[in-house]
C-alpha cells in the first residue's frame, strides 16, 4: 500500500516540473537588444566616444539584455533611496526616460536623456524637465500632475524627517510652484511659461549647472 | 548562461537570445552602502535629479568635486605571476577593503607600475569576480582555512559570500572547526594548572582517562551496573526444585542475598549520583540531563520500595516498579560511546522514525480492515474484530509470520499477500535515512553544533541587518562629519583662516578621506533633496523626539539661548574631541562656515516656513539635532523668524577653551542675538 502512495506522489511530482520549465522557458526568453554604432550615437549626443564606452560599460554590466524594464529601474532608484518609497518618482522618471512608450529603457534612450541632462542648453533641460512634469503629454502642467510629481519626490524622504512631513506639505509646495510659474494665472503652466519663470530664478538657473561635471 | 542565438542582419537589430536571466539586479552585499553595480547608474540618478529643480525653493549644495580626475584606467594586479587587470573604478566600488582603499599603495611595484600580491593567484581569482559582479562565490575545491585567510587578506568580511555558495562554507567551516575543537580537547586534557577539587572531580567523571583514580572509579561503577543487571535476570530463573511442586525463581529462593545484593548496588549508585550532583559545575543543567534522570529511574524504584509497606493493594505496584530496574541498563551509555551516538541518531532522525510509525499506522489500519471483512464470511475464523486483525497485519508486514492467525478465504489470501509485499516495502523505505543519519553521525561525531549552527544564522542575520541600516545610516552620519568636508571646499571662507589656525584641518582632511567619491556624490544626491523638500532625513529617535516636542507647543523665546548654546558648544566640541561620536549628541557644524551669500535666499525660503515651525524650538535636543545647511548670519534679526542658525552670538565664558569654532567671530555680526532654531 505505502508502494501505490509512493507511486502516486512520484508521478505527480514529475508532472509538475515539466509545466514549470516550460512557464520557465518562456519567462527566460528576453529580448536581447544591441545598440547603434558607436559613431552613430557620438553623433546623436553631445559624449565623446569614451564617455560613450564609460556609460555603455556601467549600463550593460547591469542589465546585460540591454534594455531596462521598469521593474529593475523602480529597483535600482530604491537602492539611492533608501529612507523612503522611490517607486513613484522612478515611474514618471522612466516615462521620460522612455521617449519611445516602448515598455522599456534601451541603451539610445538613455544616453540621449543624459546627453541632454549633462550636456545640454538650459532651454533643452528646462524643456526635459517640463516633459517629466507633463505626465499626461498634453502640453501643460495642470495642478493635479504637479501634485503627484511633487507627493512622489516627499515620498523618496521616507516617514523620518525633520520637521514630521504633513499631509498638505506637498499641496502647499505646489501652491509656491504655481504662484511662482504660471503668469497669467489661467490654472496651468505652458512651456514658454515655465521656461521664462525658471530663467527668472537665479536659484534654479544655478541649479542646473550644478552636475555638469558628472561625467 | 545558455544561449541560442539568431542574429539578424543589421546593426541595432533586435536580437532573441534564449538566456538564463538569473538576476538583472546585484543584491547589495553587506556592509557596503550600496551595490556595486548600482554605483554605475550613480551619475544618471544624479542627472535625473535634474528634474527637481524647478520645484526646489532653496539653492542646491555644492557637488563634490573629482579632486583627482583622471580617465578610468587599467590598473595590473600581479598575484604570483599571475597578470590581473581591471580598470581602477571597479576596484573602487568597495572602498572598505584592501583593494578599493589606498592600502593597496603599499603593494605598488614602481618599477613594474603594478601591484604585487604574494599571494594565491587561484582563490585571487574569486576576489576579483567579488569586485566585478557584487557577488562573492566559495569554491568547492578550496580549502576552507586558506581561503578565509586570504578574505582576511584582502580584508573582505566572509558574510558578504552569497546564497548560493554560503551553506556550503558555513558546512565546511563547522567541520573545520569541530575537527579542531578535537584535537584541542585531546590536548587540553593534559595541562591542569590548579583546578578547585570540584573542578576536578567533574572531569574526572567526564573523562576516564585523566587519572588512575577516575579509571578505577569508572570501572567500578561499569561492574556494579553489570552486577545489578545480571541479578535482575538472574532473580527470575528457575533455580533448584523445592519439595514443593513447581519451582521456585531463585529470587524467591534466597531473598536474602538478592536483597543485599541490590541494597549495595543501589547504594553505590547513589553515592555516585551524588558526587555528580556536588561536582557538577551547573546543577540545575546536570539534573535535567537525561543520564541524571536515567539515575534517578534507576534507584528510585529500591526507595519506592522501601518506603512502602507489605501491601496487597499496592504489591502490584511495586512489582511494576520493579522494572524500572532494567533502565540501570541505560546507565552503561556513560561507558560507551557508540550508544550515546545511537541515541542522538535516533534523536536527530526523529522526523523519518515519525513517518515510517505513521504510515505504517496508516497501512496496519487499512490491512486490519480489509482483512476483517475478507475473513468475515469464513467459520471459525480469528478474525473476530478490527483489532483483532491488527495482530495480523503487524505480524505478516513486518515478515514475521507466526502462524497464530492464517487467512482461509481466498480474498483473504490475496490481501495477505499484497500486505506482506507492501509491508517489505514501507519499512524499507526509511531505514536507509536512518543507516545513513548513524553513519554520517558516526563519523563526525557531532555532539550538539546543530544547535550552535542556529544561534550562528541568527548571529549572521543579526549583522546583515545592522549593515543594512547602517546604510541608510550612514548618509546622515556623513551628513554630520562631511558638513566640515563641504565647508573647506566652499572658496573664499574668511573663516577658514581660523579654522587652519586651529590646526583641525588634519583632522578634517581625514575626514575627507574616509568616504569615497561615491559615497559622497551619493550624499550630495540626497542632500539635494532635502534641500528641494525643504525637510531633512534625520534618525527614527530624533524624530520621535522631535514628534513629542512639536506636541508642547512652546514659544521662542530669546531666553534659552544661553543653554543651548552651551549644549551646541559642548557638543561641538566634545564632537571635536571625539570624532563619531553618537549622532544624537551631535550637534552641527557652526553655521558661520557657510557663505554669506546663502543668507539672504534662505531667509526668503525660511519665511515661508516659519509658520509652520514656530512650535519645534528652542528645546535643547532639536537645536542639537538640526544640521544647520541653511544656517548663515541671520544679519537682519527679524523677531517673529525663529530661523535655524546655529550661531552663537555671545557666550564667552561657558564655551570650552578647546573650541575652535571661535565665537568672537560672530558676536561681530548678530549683535541682535538671534535665538538658534534651526526652523527648517
Amino acid at each position: 500500500m505505502g508502494a501505490v502512495v509512493g507511486t502516486l506522489t512520484m508521478q505527480t511530482k514529475q508532472r509538475r516540473p515539466s509545466r514549470d520549465k516550460v512557464d520557465d522557458d518562456l519567462e527566460m526568453t528576453v529580448v536581447c537588444h544591441r545598440p547603434e554604432g558607436l559613431e552613430q550615437l557620438e553623433a546623436q549626443t553631445n559624449f565623446n566616444k569614451r564617455e560613450l564606452q564609460v556609460l555603455y560599460r556601467g549600463f550593460k554590466n547591469e542589465c546585460p539584455s540591454g534594455v531596462v524594464n521598469e521593474e529593475t529601474f523602480k529597483q535600482i532608484y530604491s537602492q539611492f533611496f533608501p529612507h523612503g518609497d522611490a517607486s513613484a518618482y522612478a515611474h514618471y522618471l522612466f516615462n521620460a526616460f522612455d521617449s519611445g512608450h516602448s515598455g522599456s529603457i534601451k541603451f539610445e534612450d538613455f544616453v540621449t536623456a543624459l546627453s541632454i541632462l549633462l550636456r545640454g542648453s538650459t532651454r533643452e533641460k528646462l524643456q526635459w524637465t517640463f516633459n517629466l512634469y507633463d505626465i499626461n503629454r498634453d502640453g501643460y502642467i495642470n495642478k493635479e500632475e504637479m501634485t503627484d510629481i511633487v507627493s512622489a519626490i516627499y515620498d523618496m524622504m521616507g516617514k523620518y524627517t525633520y520637521p514630521a512631513l504633513k499631509t498638505d506639505t506637498p499641496k502647499q509646495h505646489v501652491e509656491a510652484f504655481f504662484q511662482k510659474m504660471d503668469k497669467n494665472r489661467d490654472g496651468v503652466v505652458t512651456l514658454d511659461e515655465f521656461i521664462l519663470s525658471c530663467q527668472e530664478d537665479d536659484n534654479i538657473m544655478r541649479s542646473l549647472q550644478l552636475f555638469e561635471n558628472v561625467m | 548562461m545558455s544561449q541560442k542565438t539568431n542574429i539578424k542582419n543589421g546593426v541595432g537589430a533586435e536580437v532573441k537570445l534564449v538566456v538564463k536571466v538569473f538576476d538583472l539586479l546585484p543584491s547589495p552585499p553587506d556592509g557596503v552602502t550600496m551595490a556595486a553595480g548600482v554605483a554605475a547608474w550613480l551619475p544618471f540618478a544624479r542627472a535625473a535629479a535634474i528634474g527637481w529643480m524647478p520645484v526646489a525653493n532653496l539653492p542646491m549644495p555644492i557637488a563634490p568635486t573629482d579632486k583627482n580626475k583622471r580617465q578610468d584606467e587599467l590598473i595590473v594586479l600581479n598575484v604570483s605571476g599571475r597578470r590581473f587587470q581591471t580598470w581602477r573604478n571597479t576596484l573602487d566600488r568597495y572602498p572598505d577593503t584592501l583593494l578599493g582603499s589606498s592600502e593597496k599603495e603599499f603593494f605598488y611595484n614602481e618599477e613594474t607600475r603594478e601591484y604585487f600580491f604574494d599571494r594565491d593567484p587561484d582563490v585571487f581569482r574569486s576576489i576579483l569576480n567579488f569586485y566585478r559582479t557584487g557577488k562573492l562565490h566559495y569554491p568547492r575545491y578550496e580549502c576552507i582555512s586558506a581561503y578565509d585567510e586570504e578574505l582576511a587578506f584582502f580584508g573582505i568580511i566572509p558574510e558578504i559570500i552569497s546564497d548560493c555558495c554560503y551553506e556550503e562554507y558555513k558546512d565546511r567551516k563547522r567541520e573545520n572547526a569541530e575537527r579542531l575543537m578535537d584535537d584541542l580537547e585531546d590536548s587540553k586534557d593534559s595541562k591542569l594548572p590548579n583546578m578547585t577539587f570540584r573542578e576536578t572531580m567533574w572531569r574526572a567523571f567526564e573523562n576516564p582517562h585523566t587519572s588512575t583514580m577516575a579509571l578505577v572509579f569508572y570501572y567500578v561503577t561499569g561492574f556494579f551496573i553489570a552486577v545489578s543487571v545480571i541479578t535482575n535476570v538472574v532473580e527470575t530463573v528457575p533455580c533448584g526444585s523445592t519439595p514443593n511442586q513447581r519451582d521456585v525463581p531463585c529470587g524467591e529462593r534466597y531473598t536474602v542475598a538478592f536483597f543485599c545484593m541490590d541494597t549495595a548496588c543501589v547504594m553505590i549508585f547513589t553515592v555516585e549520583y551524588l558526587m555528580r550532583l556536588f561536582a557538577a559545575p551547573s546543577r540545575y543543567r546536570f539534573m535535567r540531563s537525561v543520564m541524571s534522570i536515567i539515575d534517578v529511574v534507576a534507584i528510585l524504584p529500591y526507595y519506592i520500595g522501601l518506603v512502602m509497606t507489605d501491601n496487597e493493594d499496592v504489591s502490584g505496584a511495586f512489582v511494576t516498579l520493579r522494572v524500572f530496574r532494567v533502565f540501570r541498563i541505560f546507565k552503561f551509555s556513560r561507558h560507551s560511546q557508540g550508544l550515546r551516538i545511537l541515541g542522538y541518531t535516533l534523536k536527530s532522525c526523529a522526523s523519518e522514525l515519525g513517518f515510517l510509525l505513521f504510515s505504517l499506522t496508516m497501512a496496519i489500519i487499512i490491512f486490519a480492515t480489509v482483512m476483517f471483512y475478507a475473513e468475515k464470511g469464513s467459520s471459525s475464523s480469528k478474525f473476530t474484530s478490527i483489532p483483532a486483525s491488527f495482530w495480523y497485519t503487524i505480524v505478516t508486514m513486518t515478515t514475521l509470520g507466526y502462524g497464530d492467525m492464517v487467512p482461509k478465504t481466498i480474498a483473504g489470501k490475496i490481501f495477505g499477500s499484497i500486505c506482506s509485499l507492501s509491508g517489505v516495502l514501507v519499512i524499507a523505505l526509511p531505514v536507509p535515512v536512518i543507516v545513513s543519519n548513524f553513519s554520517r553521525i558516526y563519523h563526525q561525531n557531532q555532539r550538539a553544533d546543530k544547535r550552535r549552527a542556529q544561534k550562528v544564522q541568527k548571529a549572521r542575520l543579526a549583522r546583515m541587518r545592522i549593515s543594512k541600516t547602517g546604510s541608510s545610516n550612514a548618509f546622515l552620519h556623513s551628513k554630520r562629519n562631511g558638513m566640515l568636508n563641504q565647508a573647506l571646499e566652499l572658496t573664499q571662507l574668511p573663516f577658514r583662516m581660523k579654522l587652519s589656525d586651529e590646526g583641525s584641518t588634519g583632522e578634517d582632511r581625514h575626514l575627507n578621506k574616509t568616504t569615497s567619491l561615491i559615497e559622497s556624490q551619493h550624499h550630495h544626491l540626497l542632500h539635494c533633496l532635502e534641500k528641494t523638500t525643504n525637510h531633512e532625513f534625520v534618525d527614527e529617535q530624533l524624530f520621535e523626539q522631535s514628534y513629542l516636542e512639536s506636541a508642547l507647543q512652546s514659544l521662542p523665546s530669546r531666553s534659552p539661548s544661553l543653554s543651548s548654546q552651551e549644549g551646541i558648544t559642548g557638543t561641538c566640541c566634545s564632537r571635536r574631541a571625539k570624532r563619531g561620536s553618537r549622532p544624537s549628541s551631535e550637534a552641527h557644524k557652526p553655521s558661520h562656515m557657510h557663505p554669506h551669500t546663502h543668507n539672504l535666499q534662505e531667509l526668503s525660503a525660511i519665511h515661508i516656513q516659519c509658520g509652520e515651525q514656530r512650535t519645534l524650538n528652542t528645546s535643547r535636543s532639536s537645536l542639537n539635532m538640526r544640521p544647520d545647511e541653511s544656517g548663515g548670519l541671520n544679519c537682519k534679526s527679524s523677531s517673529q523668524v525663529t530661523t535655524a542658525i546655529i550661531s552663537i552670538p555671545t557666550p564667552p565664558t561657558n564655551n570650552s577653551p578647546t573650541s575652535p569654532e571661535a565665537p568672537p567671530n560672530l558676536a561681530s555680526n548678530s549683535s541682535a542675538g538671534v535665538v538658534k532654531v534651526s526652523a527648517l
